[in-house]
């Protein structure tokens, strides 16, 4: 922006923009809201076809109008594509198959080995200290006065974007040159404690972790929330019989607690694991990949659509989804069984 | 992310304010254990915190004097928040029309998944046809693939010359509900599956088809689920980064405030007095839905935290 723009003009144009930003919105909310209406009507269409369909193969028709707009939108738009994504990372961008060469460079060229040892780290780091920090605090408020608001303080950035959280913990770690006042909280700590001020986002490897630290603040209270529910449901009788043989706060935790609710935490593990693979929004945000701190998703998001390179992103989709996969099978397997015992 | 929309057994569910604990108030955490909690909920509270009072201090303050220290730098003003929603210009943040797109994103990126879920949910639970539950549990199946599998091809088929529609409004909306289809099929499914038989069959013995059990019977007892589920989907869109910045093309006509917010990271990473107010402008309507609507967003969370 022009700092010498002249006032009348830039007051001219202020107004014009107001202008036009009302008219813009207006138009887009009636976009949307005439889409909305032409969705209704369609689906209001099927239903009344479906009501007036003929007495023979009425079922067929029904199920037909039911079930056919999700089918064949999860076919066209997910079932084909991952087909077309899998044949794809066994070919070169111009489309010559070319076998598992895409893998081979991205296990091979230490800019994908970088990424690899980051998704690594990241999927052991996460759900570890989300976990461990949540069930902490889920014992330390359990049953205690204001337990409802204490919850809500660490499970709110649940809310939170992970662009918004992002754009949160780089104000916290925000670098200023020593001659300058700290405007970053978590070097004006250092500063305290008589230590230097540190680059953390720019100086590798460290500056995972403390990406990392963003995606374990927002799973902590996903960890906590669940975790609480399930201490909860132990039996105060356990408790109390144990209490009354003199186990102490930390053996009737151990022995009691830990065994009742070690389906959640399994599936809390599993499920933090699962979004954690999938994580993208704070590497692109915080680094765009830069620093070597890329990981998968992040990886497969700017090859296929920065650099050019389908293939190769193509191939990153397929062990993302590969990675992904024993995990979520293990995943609905606990859940089920849980839900056959209850 | 299967047991918790469960018709026979929803207050085992609501962890925030469960009464039973309430009743039994038997203390048994030490004061090691308060200050740990006291620690862990500081800890968890600061950073928001620190960017919320930033987001009303003026540029010279801000970019010269930490935070903590507002009470010997005092300065409040709103003109952060004027300049992100309303200055206009190439490099201005222009939040107020990215708010709008968000809005119109989210609307129908939540009705139209939400609508033909429950119409499949519907279908797989009671019309009985051959080959319905193999069909389900194929739907079922298509939740463990990341929608990172389907994004190359998916943004293909729009850019194709029939359909033509990258860019727009359009785009976004559709991918969101393919996205929110195996999940929300599948949680529906088993709500309604469980509405009792005799409820059902006792309307189909009055006469009505399945169009009519759909409208009166289903919709009405599935409201708890379809509001979860919506929370939850709501929630997802508008916090989403990954398909907005595939199909939404950028412009200032289409894409959501996350985007816009990402790219401010990247392009003016070091003018917080811009960055810290657009934060707080996307984290609002997410931070509102969570405080008025904790418990269905709780339960909502809990059913939809692998998707993706």
């Amino acid at each position: 922006m022009a700092p010498t723009i002249l006032l009348g003009q830039a007051g001219d144009s202020q107004i014009l923009a107001a202008d036009n930003f009302w008219t813009e919105s207006a138009s887009k909310f009636g976009s949307a809201f005439i889409a909305i209406l032409v969705f209704l009507a369609v689906i209001g269409l099927l239903i009344f076809f479906a009501d007036k369909a003929p007495k023979r193969g009425r079922d067929v028709v029904q199920l037909l109008l039911f079930v056919g707009p999700a089918l064949l939108l999860l076919s066209v738009g997910l079932v084909w594509p991952a087909i077309q994504t899998t044949i794809q990372s066994f070919q070169s961008d111009d489309g010559a198959f070319v076998g598992v060469d895409n893998f081979v460079t991205i296990f091979q060229e230490p800019a994908g080995q970088i990424v690899l040892r980051n998704t690594l780290v990241w999927t052991i780091l996460v759900p570890l200290l989300s976990t461990s920090i949540g069930l902490a605090y889920a014992v330390f408020i359990d049953k205690s006065r204001g337990e409802k608001l204490l919850k809500s303080l660490v499970f709110m950035p649940m809310a939170i974007s992970f662009v918004g959280a992002s754009i949160i913990w780089g104000f916290v770690y925000e670098y200023r040159a020593e001659a300058f006042p700290q405007i970053g909280f978590l070097n004006q700590i250092l500063l305290w404690l008589g230590l230097q001020p540190q680059q953390f986002i720019a100086s590798a490897p460290a500056n995972t972790i403390f990406l990392i630290i963003v995606m374990v603040w927002i799973q902590t209270g996903f960890a906590m929330v669940i975790l609480s529910a399930a201490i909860k449901s132990v039996p105060t009788e356990l408790i109390e019989a144990s209490a009354l043989d003199g186990a102490s706060a930390f053996q009737r935790f151990r022995n009691i607690t830990i065994p009742w609710i070690r389906g959640s935490l399994v599936v809390v593990v599993t499920t933090i694991t699962i979004a954690t693979l999938k994580v993208f929004d704070i590497v692109r945000t915080m680094t765009g990949g830069q620093f070597n701190t890329s990981v998968v998703a992040n990886e497969m998001y700017s090859r296929a659509f920065r650099l050019g390179q389908p293939a190769i992103g193509a191939a990153l989709a397929v062990v993302l989804f590969v990675l992904v996969l024993p995990i979520v099978i293990y995943n609905v397997r606990v859940l089920r069984k849980q839900k056959e015992i209850r | 992310m299967t047991a918790v929309i469960d018709p026979k057994a929803p207050s085992e569910h609501l962890p925030l304010g469960d009464p039973k604990a309430k009743r039994v108030k038997t203390r048994l955490t030490s004061r090691g254990a308060t200050i740990g909690a006291i620690i862990i909920a500081v800890l968890w509270t600061i950073p928001t915190f620190g960017l919320f009072i930033s987001s009303f201090r003026p540029e010279d303050k801000i970019s010269n004097t930490g935070w903590w220290t507002i009470l010997s730098n005092w300065g409040v003003t709103l003109d952060n928040y004027q300049t992100v929603l309303f200055e206009s210009g190439a490099s201005s943040a222009n939040l107020g029309s990215y708010f709008v797109n968000s809005l119109v994103i989210t609307i129908p990126a939540t009705i139209f998944p939400l609508v033909l879920a429950l119409m499949a949910a519907y279908a797989f639970a009671w019309i009985p046809f051959r080959g319905s539950s193999w069909l389900f549990v194929i739907v079922f199946a298509l939740q463990i693939v990341p929608l990172q599998m389907a994004l190359i091809p998916l943004l293909r088929i729009f850019n194709s010359p029939l359909l033509d529609i990258s860019g727009s409004f359009t785009a976004v909306w559709v991918a969101h509900t393919i996205f929110a289809l195996p999940l929300g099929i599948f949680l529906l499914h088993n709500f309604i599956s469980e509405i009792p038989r005799d409820i059902v069959e006792a309307a189909r013995v009055d006469g009505a088809n399945h169009a009519q059990i759909f409208r009166r019977v289903i919709l009405p007892l599935s409201l708890p689920a379809i509001a979860s589920l919506g929370i939850f989907q709501f929630l997802w869109v508008w916090n989403d980064l990954l398909i907005a910045l595939v199909f939404s093309g950028g412009s200032v006509n289409v894409a959501p405030l996350t985007q816009r917010l990402a790219e401010f990271a990247g392009s003016r990473g070091s003018d917080w007095e811009v960055l810290t107010a657009a934060a707080f402008v996307s984290i609002i309507v997410p931070l509102i839905v969570f405080f008025s609507l904790q418990r269905y967003f709780v339960r909502g969370l809990l059913a939809g935290s692998t998707k993706g």
